[in-house]
């Protein structure tokens, strides 16, 4: 085991999947000259064939790793910044998440797409965005989103080897962040939620960015008596909702803290189904902790409000016991 | 050009195949027994083979909306594909795609796509794909006037070329995006001049004219194999009907364009020519034409008596690795 850091932790799986398997490449916008840190060095160790400089043509090479998929590649698409999706809308919804199912499981689009939340440093509405819902809005996709460096790592791990479209939506606010990592091969799989901390009194379901968050209002409210279960589904397709339903059932309480905004957040989804399926082990109202239905502001103070800190969640939890 | 006897006998075949196919189609719309809409491309069969026959069986192709001929000019039978088209559990996509989205991976059909434009940066992909494999397969990539128009046609041109792709870009000028004239919304008088602006060769044949096609699109093909990268070729050709069966066609172009093109009809031109060049006398001709009809019969008659999907099958192809859907 060793600490590092959230981007070194993506920057290691795509160099062990990279030496691993000769059909991974990688193409995005400056991924050669390393732009935002994940991949360093690999022009050198890899070459410019496998480790492709794009142009800044999103729908272009995002509909490109499509059509390598299909002919037998596992291309990664470094698409930076997760607002950047939008300019590929069509290739990946029409094409990369319809293909399998349009030509009655003929094709396979074994690709990843890395898109990154860069939310929470004044880049304004544009370059802040948290789209996890829009494309679970969409079947065809897995998607991942890890909030911890092991996480990163496996998850990446194992969406390169996925035989289906994965979507990893890395937190930008957790760039830095370190975490222990084991020195061996690993996976974690996909669709298995992680208890990143036990307890009894109430079950915190945190997303991405939102962990940390949700732990550290743990932290506080133990002091306080309330012991806090804090779950991160860190796969949101296909979502372990076994897990989540059964922390439910022994807690009786559930609060949703998601970086997403309110409304068809994947928190509105896990709500949802906890209140269809396990209705009866609830004793209070199911609360969400999200971003409110707004853009993202650049100025500093604006901005900082709006998502789940620990403070918005403790208060959550607080209120859901009352 | 000098084209082997068997290759234009071939042609011709493919060419019939498609046209009867989608003859065939039309009956099956009207009597209900084909859903959805039927966009077809009688009219376009010089294009669609002369470009198809210029590929070898190995090679890639993607179509787009008005693709039933594209398979079909591939080396696709025909049966399942009409099976598709009436959403049978035995059509090539097993009931999933129907008319817009005909395939068969088995002759490197990789499928085609109905959003206007979407294919080219697959193929752009596709290509890429046999790049890095370092194998010399092609990749042809159809798309129609309107097509041109779309961001991806250029941001698929310009990485084709950067990246000195193996992919070969045909536009299918039919004269019309859906009811639009391309006369007016083309800023240029030829697709092909486009090409200029990415740095690779265009060209604009007659594509009423297969030969004309086969040549012009085996040179594109020939130049992508060697490695020099991708070629735009426009097929200057005419869609006969409207643009699709099942959906409102108001009166937007002129009968006698109508007419005048339609003498200049692609199947009729090449078997006349296949006759007065010797290729095949009228005998050889008529073989071929009865041969067609007979396998066309069969198509539908296959189609006909095959059942629907079981309901559950809408679950299924979701994901390659399944997951627990939903419900």
């Amino acid at each position: 085991m060793s600490a590092v850091s959230y981007l070194q932790a993506v920057h290691d799986a795509l160099q062990e999947e990279m030496r691993r398997d000769d059909r991974v490449f990688i193409m995005g916008e400056d991924v050669g000259f390393n732009m935002l840190g994940a991949t360093g060095g690999f022009l050198d160790e890899f070459g410019a064939e496998r480790v492709r400089n794009t142009p800044i043509t999103e729908a272009g090479f995002t509909g490109a790793a499509a059509g390598a998929a299909m002919v037998g590649m596992r291309p990664v698409v470094d698409l930076m910044l997760s607002s950047f999706m939008y300019v590929a809308m069509d290739q990946i919804i029409s094409i990369i998440s319809k293909s399998t199912y349009l030509y009655g499981g003929q094709a396979s689009l074994p690709l990843t797409i890395r898109a990154s939340m860069f939310y929470g440093g004044s880049n304004a509405a544009q370059h802040s965005d948290r789209p996890l819902a829009l494309f679970m809005a969409s079947p065809g996709l897995k998607i991942v989103a890890p909030s911890t460096p092991y996480d990163a790592k496996g998850l990446i791990k194992a969406a390169i080897r996925e035989d289906d479209p994965v979507i990893v939506f890395e937190d930008g606010t957790l760039w830095t962040s370190t975490g222990e990592v084991p020195d061996g091969d690993y996976v974690v799989p996909l669709g298995q939620a992680d208890v990143k901390r036990e307890g009894s009194n109430v079950t915190v379901v945190a997303i991405s960015g939102a962990v940390q968050a949700a732990l550290a209002a743990a932290d506080r409210l133990a002091a306080d008596g309330v012991s806090v279960e804090v779950i991160d589904p860190r796969s949101l397709v296909p979502m372990d909702y076994a897990t989540i339903l059964a922390s439910v059932e022994k807690t009786g309480h559930l609060v949703v803290a998601d970086p997403s905004h309110r409304t068809c957040s994947p928190a509105a989804e896990i709500a949802a189904t906890v209140a269809e399926d396990g209705f009866w082990s609830l004793q209070a109202p199911i609360a969400r902790v999200t971003v409110p239905d707004t853009h993202i502001p650049f100025s500093p103070p604006l901005e900082q409000q709006l998502y789940p800190s620990a403070d918005r969640i403790a208060e959550a939890v607080r209120q859901t016991l009352k | 050009m000098d084209v082997a006897r068997e290759t234009s006998a071939e042609m011709y075949r493919r060419m019939f195949r498609s046209r009867s196919f989608e003859l065939a189609a039309i009956e099956k719309m009207k009597t209900g027994e084909i859903p959805g809409a039927l966009h077809t491309s009688v009219g376009q069969e010089a294009s669609i083979v002369g470009s198809c026959m210029a590929l070898r069986d190995d090679d890639y192709m993607v179509g787009n909306h008005r693709s039933h001929g594209h398979p079909i000019g591939k080396g696709a039978r025909t049966d399942r594909l009409f099976a598709e088209l009436m959403g049978k559990a035995t059509g090539i996509n097993s009931g999933m795609g129907g008319s817009m989205h005909l395939s068969d991976f088995s002759v490197g059909s990789l499928g085609e796509t109905s959003i206007v434009g979407s294919g080219l940066p697959v193929a752009a992909g596709a290509a890429l794909g046999s790049k890095l494999q370092g194998n010399d397969r092609v990749t042809l990539c159809f798309f129609g006037d309107g097509a041109s128009n779309e961001g991806t046609f250029h941001e698929s041109l310009n990485l084709a070329a950067v990246w000195v792709l193996p992919v070969v870009f045909v536009c299918e000028n039919n004269g019309y995006g859906e009811l639009s004239a391309a006369s007016v919304m083309v800023s240029v008088p030829d697709v092909s001049m486009r090409a200029a602006g990415y740095g690779i060769p265009g060209a604009t044949v007659d594509g009423q004219d297969v030969l004309a096609v086969y040549e012009a699109v085996g040179e594109a093909v020939a130049r992508a194999r060697r490695g020099e990268g991708p070629s735009l070729v426009e097929t200057k050709t005419y869609r006969f009907h409207d643009h699709a069966f099942g959906l409102p066609s108001p009166v937007y172009r002129d009968q006698a364009e109508i007419d005048e093109w339609q003498k200049r009809d692609p199947v009729t031109l090449f078997r006349a020519r296949l006759i007065d060049d010797a290729v095949l006398d009228e005998a050889g001709v008529t073989q071929i034409e009865d041969d067609v009809a007979a396998e066309i019969a069969a198509a539908v008659a296959f189609a006909e008596s095959s059942p629907y999907p079981s309901l559950d099958a809408a679950f299924d192809h979701v994901y390659t690795n399944p997951i627990p859907i939903r419900h």
